[in-house]
């Protein structure tokens, strides 16, 4: 079967984040100050083939702990989707 | 005494780290060659030096997709066996990417590339890296980076102090630590470190860009003059 991965990678909520802060400052210069708190990271799709949805979470998971994501840094959030045939 | 540069693709400092260490071959009779990145074999060299750059053009992280090139699996195996390796600048976050060396690299504080001579000092002059330096005297040496700010979990840095892993810090021209000095905002000052054994090194700053009368800067030569004056003392 083929899945659908969709993933999340944010900076650590404890890190400073300065493109986040970069943004959250131009917020206020377009007009809209009541935006505060960006955080930017990166989201990651790919297709995955799997025999059932879990061993294709367990997959996604995998690649992030080894190359997506740098947990020092990082931490990631998998969404799987089976793909229609 | 051989030295490999590994050359990524990307990597722009390669040779000029090859220059510096060619110029030192009337002194030191050592040797200098390229290791490609696609390789599996370091040529029996006893000293590898992961230079600076943009390998892969840091997409995903900085030295993310570099550190699973085929020679990093040798250069690892010559880490752990105790071999000496050295990671400036990119090279640094290609070793911390490898879990060579503790912490990671994060962007700089200002956010903004950052190209200037900056001051460091040795921590201590027990390092491979730092046995002719003075740590009371400032080193001019240039950095370049977007991604230069040191850091690691507390837990790491726990470990890092008590291992005594520090080898430079930022600091100003009178070699004093603060953090007006710190040019990205590295956790502590934190320029370079070592991994807990003290054979594998990373720093930020580049001394192979200033090794050479005709830059007008010659401070980065005492960390090169360092490692062969270490080396002669290990034979």
């Amino acid at each position: 079967m083929k899945f659908k991965a969709s993933i999340d990678i944010m900076p650590l909520k404890a890190l400073l984040d300065p493109q986040g802060k970069a943004v959250s400052a131009t917020m206020k210069n377009i007009g809209l100050p009541e935006i505060e708190n960006v955080r930017i990271g990166k989201h990651i799709t790919f297709e995955i083939t799997a025999n059932s949805a879990s061993q294709a979470q367990s997959q996604a998971e995998e690649a992030c702990r080894k190359l997506l994501a740098n947990l020092i840094m990082e931490d990631y959030h998998v969404v799987i989707e089976e793909m229609g045939v | 005494m051989k030295f490999g540069v590994v050359v990524f693709p990307g990597s722009n400092c390669d040779q000029d780290m090859v220059d510096v260490l060619e110029n030192m071959k009337a002194r030191h009779k050592n040797e200098v060659v390229k290791l490609w990145h696609k390789d599996h074999d370091l040529q029996g060299c006893d000293f590898i030096i992961l230079p600076g750059g943009f390998s892969y053009g840091d997409y995903l992280r900085s030295g993310a997709i570099a550190r699973f090139s085929p020679i990093m699996q040798q250069v690892s195996e010559f880490a752990d066996k105790g071999g000496f390796v050295l990671g400036v600048c990119n090279g640094f976050q290609i070793l911390c990417e490898a879990n060579l060396l503790p912490g990671t690299l994060l962007h700089n504080n200002t956010r903004k590339f950052i190209c200037k001579n900056v001051y460091i000092k040795a921590v201590s002059d027990e390092f491979l890296i730092s046995s002719k330096l003075n740590t009371h005297k400032a080193l001019k040496i240039p950095i370049a980076h977007g991604e230069g700010k040191f850091f690691a979990p507390d837990e790491a840095m726990r470990e890092i102090y008590q291992y005594n892993q520090i080898v430079f810090k930022y600091c100003d021209e009178k070699a004093v630590v603060t953090f007006d000095a710190n040019p990205n905002g590295s956790l502590d000052c934190i320029a370079g470190i070592s991994n807990r054994r003290k054979n594998v090194f990373g720093m930020m700053p580049h001394p192979e860009r200033a090794a050479d009368t005709l830059l007008g800067n010659t401070d980065g030569l005492l960390i090169f003059e360092s490692i062969f004056n270490s080396i002669e003392i290990f034979n």
